[in-house]
């Protein structure tokens, strides 16, 4: 029942309470409860409703209520839209967000003295779980309210914040719980993760409310055959954000953002207040970008994923999608930032970056309008994020291995995890786990009275810098050069290590030129003059869903649909027929053309990312055997893209199904996706401590890959619990070599090979994916002898003849000088 | 496998792929910063249990090295330890294997940063080594006389080929000095373009990549990465 001081407010507004609102407000007193509603639903209220409630019906003694959100811009936000309310309805609390961005002072006056309402990110909170006072700081805890908790159950950070839970469960078990969640394919999968125990979770649906409206961008001119930015259509996208009040673009990726962008203040003849928005750039940067959008000084911005979630800023009444949207999800709560009052259409506008994606955005906008959303379950809470759990469970003060394993299994993720996986975690973070006892004098964590405590109290400060469950590539700080300049962002380290000076490139909208390295910083100056390197600091890679590459292929099997498609579209397919063929159902095209010194060869399989990823390892593996020398390859939902040195003129052998599997684990275990898993997997366990910025030795004689961790691994002590967590991780990513054979059966024999004068329409797009996976074999060797011998030359240092019989090395003869 | 001849100051030496220098004359073969123990030493210090395996990786890739070489003499040029408590924390199998290599022949630890006091666990202690027209120490002296064989930078490289970019380990050597690469298992590197390691040599000098097989690229280039 609304309080009528509440009924009361709510009628000053003119509002009245959403229907679900109500119902959170009766299911107050359930262990758990997940709400389903779409962006602009009142879903923030609807959860902070019950402790406004509790709250106004007597004083309460420190934190009552603890609210978790993956952003820490969304902590902000929802502060200054919570502060509002509590105010009007004469509540004295307190409500503060603690980020890494808060204020140490800030931070240190919250544990002593919580506020009523804390408003938090996974990991800040398992950094205050870590800390010996924490039963006291969260003393008063009655309710916890994790919001966007679609988002978090995705990824690892959710596995985490759930392991967290479970640990505020036990120290305040009267503890409830609620969830907000958008539209999501599976609800009563995303109330089992949230709930204490099984089956503890009610689900409550808010009305999805009326079917957006989106459409197709139509522009004079047609979109590029390949291409990711969408600057074609900067001139048409520049008129709608005229005509709108406010405007998000949305862009997959980081460059992409620069250059769109770039292109859009090119048509942006009346200057216009249009900012950009992405992870890459400095905190100062965007800063300035969410006040002046709060304040409602901006009329577009363009942004990436930072942007992606419900953060209420501003009037925003147009969405623009540039490039597909890679997953219906997605698609469906970026239009939900647009009108972001629910019983309104929301206004959305798809942008293709090129041909393909046209066809790519045709089947979204159908399962749009299906209401068929996509997705996939992930497996069991993976042991990487539980080490790091035990580790900072240890850092908080001494733990008994049976009460911590019961309250691991209350969190959704780990609910059926076995007690040797738990053990295995325990004696990882104790001793290494090595199979060779090496470290028994110097244990992380010992054991003393049955109960485990970290061996160096001081190692908690490293523990603790540690937290996270997010792996980023490393990335180098930007700023401009001379005394105080001023930081524009990062770009991977990767990128950085390619540039030599003159070099030119776009940050934070700006082209700049490359001047040195210095101290872990890449130093610039301005040069607007400049045409610019592209900026290959990559952003999310996101996957296609399975779903929409099937929609997507019958569309393309199917010239009679392609009436649905712009002209130029229809064009283009027909023209690929032409030069090449079109895709068919069991059957497999093949083509083969030459680009920038390498053979290609396209496999267009629609399998799905995970199939083709495997099939990339496995047609690679044979082409090495058989002297193909392949470089490297890419997989897409499509489509399998391999390059190497030589041409393939029989892909048929290489599909055959005989065999497949021989020697396949050797390949894998070799292979650069592997190594990067194992990577992200050894971060997050605490064997290896993150690259903190400031903290980073300059000589780099100190630090070594993780490659080198990982081989001698494989080498010494292949059943490492590591090497289990990776190999269970780059199963999920790699499909069941069942699924390929069985594939691979049914067009056996019906592979059709098309030798193409040049790439083809659909193979064009392919050459800009993300995610290449190199092949460290023979034409690596190969093209380095070639590159090494023309070196020389230049250089003026000939290589001598080499004595007979060895034919590799090179003999040089020294020059003396006077 | 497939290795480099080269001369220094005369004497006709061998850049081997696993990053050893063979110098077939002499019979002496040399390595460089083996940083044995380093887990175990970070582990000590209360950081992070690195797999406890890379002292034996590196002496199973020293021991094929003198398998197939049968060196007279060893000489490991400084850093062989990663700090002066290792020697003695050695296990029984490791001293059991380093010992079998050892025997029977002459084994010189020259000093080095990490480990500048004599290892007690057999062989000879030396700061540097005179042999013919060569001296080998540890860290290059930026006016030393022709002939020095140093280690301690850890020289790494990259190329671009076509094939996408390669970085490996590699030999730097110049008609005056040569540069090892680290032969130790948990060793990073530093890049050839440091101003540190471009200062030492002259405009003739050249990397020789380890790998499979090594390969000669200048080691001043169009190409800077």
């Amino acid at each position: 029942m609304l309080p009528e001081r509440f009924a009361e407010w709510f009628a000053a507004r003119g509002w009245s309470p959403h229907p679900h609102q109500l119902a959170l407000l009766d299911r107050a007193a359930a262990p758990a409860t997940l709400l389903v509603a779409p962006t602009g639903g009142g879903k923030t209220l609807a959860g902070f409703l019950p402790t406004l409630v509790e709250l106004a019906s007597g004083a309460h003694r420190g934190m009552h209520t603890l609210y978790v959100s993956p952003l820490k811009a969304l902590a902000a936000d929802i502060r200054r839209n919570l502060q509002a309310p509590a105010d009007e309805l004469g509540l004295d609390i307190r409500i503060e967000d603690r980020t890494g961005d808060t204020r140490a002072a800030a931070r240190a006056r919250q544990r002593v003295d919580p506020p009523q309402i804390l408003l938090t990110t996974p990991e800040s909170l398992a950094l205050l779980l870590s800390y010996e006072d924490a039963p006291r700081i969260f003393a008063g805890l009655r309710r916890v309210v994790v919001d966007e908790i679609h988002a978090l159950a995705e990824g690892k950070r959710g596995d985490q914040l759930m392991l967290g839970l479970s640990r505020l469960q036990a120290l305040r078990p009267g503890l409830r719980r609620v969830g907000l969640s958008a539209t999501v394919e599976n609800p009563p999968r995303l109330a089992e993760f949230l709930a204490p125990a099984r089956g503890a979770c009610g689900i409550i649906h808010a009305d999805p409310g009326p079917d957006p409206n989106i459409a197709l961008l139509e522009t004079p001119e047609p979109p590029p055959w390949a291409g990711a930015g969408g600057r074609y259509a900067a001139a048409a996208v520049m008129d709608r954000i005229r005509a709108a009040r406010t405007t998000l673009v949305f862009i997959n990726t980081r460059a992409q953002a620069e250059l769109f962008f770039q292109a859009l203040w090119a048509e942006n003849h009346e200057a216009l207040p249009i900012a950009i928005h992405h992870g890459s750039l400095a905190r100062e940067a965007r800063e300035k970008v969410e006040r002046a959008m709060v304040a409602g000084d901006l009329k577009a911005i363009v942004c990436t994923g930072s942007l992606d979630l419900g953060i209420d800023w501003g009037d925003v009444d147009l969405v623009i999608q540039i490039g597909a949207p890679k997953n219906v999800k997605r698609l469906v709560q970026r239009i939900g930032r647009a009108n972001h009052r629910y019983d309104e259409p929301s206004r959305a506008l798809l942008v293709p970056a090129n041909r393909f994606e046209v066809i790519e955005c045709r089947a979204a906008l159908e399962a749009v309008y299906a209401r068929d959303l996509d997705g996939d379950g992930r497996g069991d809470g993976p042991l990487d994020v539980l080490c790091q759990h035990i580790l900072l469970t240890a850092c908080a003060g001494p733990f008994d291995a049976d009460t911590l394993y019961h309250e691991v299994r209350g969190a959704g993720p780990y609910r059926d995890l076995g007690r040797a996986d738990f053990d295995d975690c325990v004696a990882f973070c104790a001793t290494g786990g090595y199979a060779l006892r090496a470290y028994d004098r110097w244990q992380r964590l010992k054991r003393t009275d049955g109960r485990w405590h970290l061996r160096d109290p001081r190692t908690a400060r490293n523990l603790r810098m540690n937290i996270g469950t997010i792996v980023e590539t490393e990335t180098l700080a930007v700023r401009m050069r001379g005394r105080g300049g001023a930081p524009l962002g990062e770009v991977e380290e990767a990128f950085a290590a390619t540039l030599t000076p003159g070099d030119t490139f776009l940050i934070g909208g700006q082209t700049v030129r490359y001047e040195r390295l210095r101290e872990m910083v890449v130093e610039v100056t301005r040069k607007p003059d400049r045409q610019p390197m592209i900026a290959v600091f990559s952003g999310v890679k996101m996957a296609t869903s399975v779903e929409l590459a099937h929609r997507v292929v019958s569309m393309l099997s199917d010239p009679a649909r392609w009436h649905d498609l712009p002209a130029h579209t229809a064009e283009w397919l027909q023209l690929q027929a032409r030069i090449s063929a079109l895709p068919r159902p069991d059957r497999l095209l093949a083509e083969t053309f030459e680009r920038a010194g390498l053979d290609h060869l396209c496999l267009y399989t629609f399998a799905g990312r995970n199939a083709n990823q495997t099939l990339g390892l496995l047609v690679t593996r044979r082409m090495e055997d058989a002297g193909l020398d392949p470089v490297g390859f890419v997989s897409t939902d499509y489509a399998l893209l391999i390059w190497g040195l030589r041409r393939v003129t029989d892909p048929a052998a290489l599909l055959r199904p005989e065999n497949l599997r021989a020697g396949l684990d050797t390949w894998l275990s070799e292979n650069a996706v592997m190594k990067r898993t194992f990577r992200t997997a050894a971060v997050i366990a605490g064997l290896i401590e993150r690259n903190i910025p400031g903290r980073r030795k300059t000589g780099r004689q100190a630090t070594f890959s993780s490659d080198i961790l990982y081989d001698t691994l494989r080498k010494y002590d292949p059943d490492h619990l590591l090497m289990r967590i990776t190999r269970a991780e780059a199963a999920r990513g790699l499909v069941d070599y069942g699924r390929i054979e069985e594939m691979l059966r049914r067009i056996e024999g019906r592979v059709d090979l098309v030798a193409a004068p040049h790439v083809t329409p659909l193979a064009a797009p392919l050459l800009l994916e993300m995610g290449k996976v190199p092949i460290k074999g023979a034409a690596q060797q190969t093209a380095l002898e070639t590159e090494a011998g023309q070196l020389m030359q230049e250089a003026g240092l000939t290589p001598e003849a080499k004595p007979a019989g060895d034919q590799f090395s090179r003999h040089v003869t020294s020059r003396h000088h006077s | 496998m497939t290795d480099t001849p080269f001369t220094l100051c005369g004497a006709s030496l061998t850049a081997r792929p696993s990053g050893a220098l063979w110098w077939a004359e002499a019979g002496i073969l040399c390595v460089a910063d083996l940083h044995l123990g380093r887990s175990e030493r970070m582990a000590r210090r209360g950081g992070t249990l690195l797999p406890p395996y890379e002292t034996r990786a590196t002496l199973d890739r020293l021991e094929a090295e003198i398998a197939a070489l049968d060196p007279r003499s060893v000489i490991c040029l400084g850093d062989s330890f990663d700090d002066q408590r290792v020697p003695d924390a050695l296990d029984e199998p490791v001293r059991w294997q380093l010992g079998t290599m050892m025997s029977g022949r002459r084994w010189i630890w020259v000093a080095g940063n990490h480990d500048p006091q004599a290892p007690d666990i057999g062989g000879t202690a030396m700061e540097e080594v005179a042999r013919g027209p060569l001296t080998f120490r540890h860290i290059a002296l930026p006016r030393a006389a022709a002939g020095e064989v140093s280690g301690h930078y850890h020289p790494k490289t990259r190329v671009r080929t076509r094939a996408g970019a390669v970085a490996r380990p590699c030999f730097v050597h110049d008609s005056r000095r040569l540069i090892l690469p680290a032969f130790g298992t948990y060793t990073g590197g530093l890049n050839c373009t440091s101003d540190a390691l471009q200062t030492l040599f002259e405009d003739d000098a050249v990397c020789i990549l380890t790998g499979n097989a090594t390969t000669t690229v200048p080691l001043r280039r169009r190409e800077s990465a």
